[in-house]
C-alpha cells in the first residue's frame, strides 16, 4: 500500500462532454490525492479515455471545472496540461523511435546555447532522469532499439523530467511480461512515494488490487462510485461496471476433442522458432504461454505462412500443407487474428463489410467482378451472428471499439471457412463485457468442431480457457500441460526455464 | 467559380468554349486515371509524362512504317504496359520506393524516346488515325467520348472488381491485406501497368490531335495528373479516393486555366493562381476529412 497522500491534488467537478449523437460524460466527479494510485475502471465507452483526454487537454469539456491545488484551471491544449504538471502515457507511446533516449526525454527542453544543443548536458540530464525511474540504459541509445517495457519507462522518465505531478497511465501493462510489470510497479511506487499521483486505467483486475490505492468506476458516462481497493471485491466491481453478474470470468466448456486438426512437426524458422512440434485437435483450445520474446507470435506467423519456415512440416487433417504464403494457409483453413489488430489485422479506412470480405472475394466474384450482394449478405450474417456492435456493415472499422474490431477480424475468418484459428492475444485491449463475449464465441467455435491455438500472456486466461497448454521459451516448446491440472506457478516455472 | 467566370467574360459559358475546355482536359484526365489508381494503392508515378512521350513516338514510328492504326495503337499500349510493368515489378519485388523508381523511369523513358527518334519529332499521319482526335461520335467530339468511356471502365474496375478492392486494401494497410491472403506484390505491379497504359492512351490522343509525336512531349504531365487526383479528394497516403473526384479535379483545373485565359491573364500569373488553388483545395479537403473523423 502506498502512502495515503495529503489533500486532493486534482479535482474534476461535474465534468460533462457530449459528441454528436452520444453523451460521453455526464456530471463526473473525480478526486485525485497526492501519492495515490487511483484506478479508473469501466467498460469501453464508459468514458474513461474521454475524461482523461479532457484532463490532458486533447478535448475541451462542455461543462464542469477542473481544480488543481484549490485553484480552478483552464486546460485548453496539451501544452496547458503539461505546464500544469499533467503527463499522460497512452497505449501508443509518444516517443520518437528514431531519436535517442536522451533526445526523447528532453524533447522540447534541450539545453542549448544559441540554438545549438549542448550534448554533454543533454546526456547528463537524461541520466539523472533515468536514475529516478531506476532504468539502466544508455541515454544515447535509439529508442526503437529498446523493448517495449524499457520504452515505457523512458516515457515515465520523460514525464518526471517535466515535473509531472499527475501521471495518467492508460493500459500500461498490456504489452509487458510478469517480470516487467513488477519493474513498472516498482517505478510507480517510487514515483508515488515522492508525492506524484497516478491515474491507472486497466482491465487487469489482479494488478489493480496489487498496485491500486482507490478505484473509481465509470459506467455509461457517470461515476458510480469511488472505493478504497481493499474494501471491495472483484465481483462487486464488475457488477458496478457492467451491471450484470459476471461470476465466472472464464466460461470454458470443455468437451472431448475430435480428430487431429493441426500438427507441427519439428518446425523451425529464422524468425525465432526452433524445432517446435505440437498438435491441435478439433474442438480444442490449445493455449500457448510464455514470456514476451518466447517466440509465440513468430510461431503463429510461420504457421500462417506470413513468415517463411526453414525446416519441419505443417499438417492439416494429416495432409502436409507447410504454407509459403498466407494464401496457402487460408486455403488450408487457417485464420490468424494478429496481436496488433489495428496495424496487421484491419484496413482501418475500409468498412466492416470490406474487411470481412477481403480473403473471400475470389469466392464471391465472377470474372473478377465482386458480387456486392453476396459480400453484403455474408457480412450481415456474421455481424448478426457474432453480435458485432456497428450501426451498419458499411461503417468504417476505425470507428469501432477494440472488442468490436476483434470480432470483425474473427468474422473474416469464419466467412472464409477457417477451421483452425490462431488467436494472438485475443482479448488484449478489450473491455470485460466484450471479453466474455469473445470467450463465448470461442466456445461456440470449438463446439462446432473448430480448433483454436490461443496465444495469451494473461495466465488466468490461459489456464481458464485452454484445454491443453504448451509453454514456449526461446523459440522452443518447454512443456506441455493439461490445463485442468496446471497452475500458474507451473506455467511460470516452465516459461522461465525453471521447470523440474 | 464557373458563375464568377461567366460574369466576367460572356464567352465562357458557350457550348463552343465548354467543349473546348473538355477537349483540352482530356489528355490530363486520362493520365490522371492511372495516377489515381497508383496513389490509392499507396504509391506515386512520376514517370507518366515521359511514358506519354515514349509510347507516343513508338506509335508514330509504327504508323510511319505503314502499320494500320489499330496495330500502331496496340504497340503504344504495349510500350506503356511494359514500362509500367518494370516500374511495378521493381517497386513490389525489388522494394524500391515508388518515388525513386518512377523518378528513374522518368529519365530512362525520356532518354529512350530521344534516342529512338534521334531527338526529332515524327509528323504526318493519315486522316483515319487522326479521327481519334478530330472525329465526332453522335455529335460529341471523340476525345470527350473517349475520356468518359475510360472513366467509366476505370471506375467500374475500382469499385466493383476484386482488383479494385485490393487496390484500396493495399493502400490502406498493405500488411493486413497481405495477411488476408491477397497476392499484394502482384497487384501492386499491375497498378503501375494500369498507369503505364493510361499514359499510352493519352499519348495516342495527343499524337492524333497534334498530328505529331515529339520525344519532348509530356513534360510536367505528372504534376498536373497528381494535382487533378489530389484536388479530387484522393489522399496521398493511400487507401482513399474516387475517380469521379479526379475527373472533377481535372475539370476544375482546366476551367480555371480557360477562364483565366479568356480574361487575358498572363500565363505567369495563371501558374501562380493554379498553384494557389491546388493548395487551397487540398487544405479544404483535409479540413472536411478531419471534421468527419
Amino acid at each position: 500500500m502506498t502512502l495515503q497522500g495529503g489533500g486532493a491534488v486534482l479535482e474534476m467537478r461535474a465534468i460533462s462532454k457530449a459528441f454528436p449523437g452520444v453523451v460521453a460524460l455526464d456530471g463526473v466527479d473525480f478526486h485525485l490525492r497526492a501519492g495515490e494510485v487511483h484506478v479508473l475502471l469501466g467498460e469501453n465507452g464508459a468514458g474513461k479515455s474521454t475524461l482523461m483526454k479532457i484532463l490532458s487537454g486533447a478535448y475541451a469539456r462542455d461543462a464542469g471545472e477542473i481544480v488543481i491545488d484549490g485553484q480552478p484551471v483552464i486546460i485548453s491544449s496539451p501544452r496547458d496540461a503539461q505546464v500544469l504538471g499533467i503527463a499522460t502515457m497512452y497505449q501508443e507511446l509518444s516517443l520518437v523511435p528514431q531519436l535517442t533516449v536522451a533526445e526523447n526525454i528532453l524533447l522540447g527542453h534541450e539545453p542549448s546555447r544559441a540554438g545549438v544543443i549542448h550534448r554533454a548536458k543533454l546526456r547528463e540530464s537524461a541520466r539523472r532522469a533515468l536514475q529516478d525511474v531506476g532504468l539502466d540504459v544508455d541515454p544515447d541509445r535509439r529508442v526503437d532499439r529498446l523493448g517495449i517495457a524499457e520504452q515505457q519507462m523512458v516515457e515515465v522518465a520523460k514525464a518526471l523530467f517535466r515535473r509531472a505531478r499527475v501521471l495518467v497511465m492508460d493500459e500500461p501493462t498490456s504489452a509487458l511480461t510478469a517480470r516487467e510489470i513488477q519493474r513498472l510497479f516498482d517505478v510507480i511506487r517510487r514515483v508515488t512515494a515522492s508525492g506524484v499521483a497516478v491515474v491507472y486505467i486497466s482491465h487487469r483486475m489482479r494488478e489493480l488490487a496489487e498496485i491500486g490505492t482507490r478505484v473509481t468506476v465509470l459506467r455509461d458516462g457517470r461515476a458510480v462510485g469511488t472505493f478504497p481497493l481493499g474494501d471491495i471485491s472483484f465481483d462487486a466491481l464488475i457488477r458496478l461496471m457492467a451491471n450484470r453478474e459476471v461470476r465466472d470470468h472464464f466460461p470454458r466448456r470443455r468437451r472431448a476433442p475430435g480428430n487431429e486438426l493441426l500438427r507441427l512437426e519439428h518446425l523451425s524458422a529464422v524468425s525465432g522458432v526452433h524445432d517446435v512440434s505440437l498438435t491441435v485437435r478439433q474442438g480444442e483450445i490449445v493455449g500457448l504461454a510464455g514470456l514476451l520474446g518466447a517466440g509465440r507470435t513468430e510461431l503463429a506467423r510461420v504457421v500462417f505462412g506470413a513468415d517463411p519456415s526453414s525446416g519441419g512440416r505443417v499438417l492439416m487433417h494429416g495432409r502436409e500443407i507447410t504454407p509459403k504464403t498466407p494464401r496457402d494457409a487460408i486455403a488450408a483453413g487457417i485464420g490468424l487474428l494478429p496481436e496488433d489488430r489495428k496495424r496487421q489485422g484491419l484496413v482501418l479506412a475500409l468498412s466492416v463489410c470490406e474487411n470481412i470480405g477481403l480473403p473471400s472475394l475470389a469466392r464471391w466474384s465472377r470474372l473478377g467482378i465482386v458480387s456486392d450482394r453476396r459480400e453484403w449478405a455474408a457480412a450481415e450474417r456474421w455481424v448478426t451472428d457474432l453480435r458485432i456492435k456497428t450501426p451498419s456493415v458499411a461503417e468504417r472499422v476505425v470507428r469501432l471499439s477494440g472488442g468490436t474490431q476483434q470480432k470483425v477480424v474473427l468474422a473474416r475468418w469464419l466467412a472464409a471457412d477457417a477451421r483452425l484459428l490462431v488467436m494472438d492475444e485475443p482479448t488484449r485491449g478489450v473491455d470485460v463485457g466484450a471479453k466474455v463475449e469473445i470467450y463465448e464465441l470461442m466456445n461456440r467455435l470449438t463446439d462446432a468442431g473448430a480448433g483454436i491455438l490461443m496465444i495469451s500472456s494473461e495466465l488466468p486466461e490461459v489456464l481458464g480457457m485452454s484445454d491443453r497448454i504448451y509453454v514456449m521459451r526461446h523459440g522452443r516448446i518447454q512443456a506441455e500441460l493439461d490445463a485442468t491440472a496446471a497452475t500458474e506457478e507451473r506455467v511460470l516455472q516452465a516459461a522461465l526455464g525453471l521447470a523440474s | 467559380m464557373c458563375l464568377l467566370l461567366w460574369a466576367l467574360t460572356p464567352h465562357f459559358l458557350t457550348i463552343a468554349n465548354a467543349l473546348n475546355v473538355m477537349e483540352q482536359t482530356a489528355i490530363n484526365a486520362i493520365v490522371a486515371v492511372g495516377m489515381t489508381y497508383v496513389i490509392i494503392a499507396g504509391g506515386i508515378d512520376l514517370s507518366v509524362g515521359s511514358l506519354v512521350a515514349f509510347s507516343g513516338v513508338t506509335l508514330a514510328a509504327a504508323l510511319k512504317a505503314g502499320w494500320p492504326a489499330a496495330g500502331a495503337v496496340a504497340v503504344a499500349l504495349a510500350v506503356g504496359a511494359l514500362s509500367g510493368f518494370v516500374n511495378g515489378a521493381v517497386i513490389s519485388f525489388g522494394r524500391l520506393p515508388p518515388f525513386i523508381m518512377t523518378l528513374g523511369m522518368m529519365s530512362v523513358a525520356r532518354g529512350a524516346a530521344l534516342l529512338f527518334t534521334d531527338g526529332r519529332p515524327i509528323s504526318g499521319f493519315g486522316a483515319g488515325f487522326r479521327s481519334i482526335a478530330t472525329g465526332r461520335v453522335l455529335g460529341v467530339p471523340a476525345p470527350i467520348v473517349l475520356t468518359l468511356v475510360i472513366y467509366g471502365v476505370a471506375h467500374f474496375g475500382l469499385s466493383r472488381t476484386r482488383f479494385g478492392r485490393y487496390v484500396y486494401g493495399i493502400g490502406g494497410n498493405e500488411e493486413a491485406t497481405r495477411l488476408s491472403g491477397v497476392a499484394v506484390r502482384f497487384h501492386k505491379t499491375m497498378v503501375y501497368v494500369v498507369s503505364g497504359v493510361a499514359s499510352a492512351v493519352a499519348a495516342v490522343l495527343l499524337t492524333a490531335r497534334l498530328n505529331t509525336a515529339q520525344p519532348i512531349a509530356g513534360i510536367m504531365y505528372e504534376l498536373d495528373a497528381i494535382a487533378a487526383t489530389v484536388i479530387g479528394g484522393t489522399s496521398l497516403s493511400g487507401g482513399e479516393g474516387t475517380l469521379a473526384g479526379t475527373l472533377i479535379g481535372a475539370l476544375t483545373m482546366a476551367v480555371l486555366r480557360n477562364g483565366l485565359n479568356l480574361l487575358g491573364v498572363s500565363s505567369f500569373l495563371q501558374q501562380l493562381v493554379i498553384g494557389g488553388v491546388i493548395i487551397v483545395a487540398v487544405l479544404v479537403d483535409l479540413m472536411i476529412k478531419e471534421k468527419r473523423a
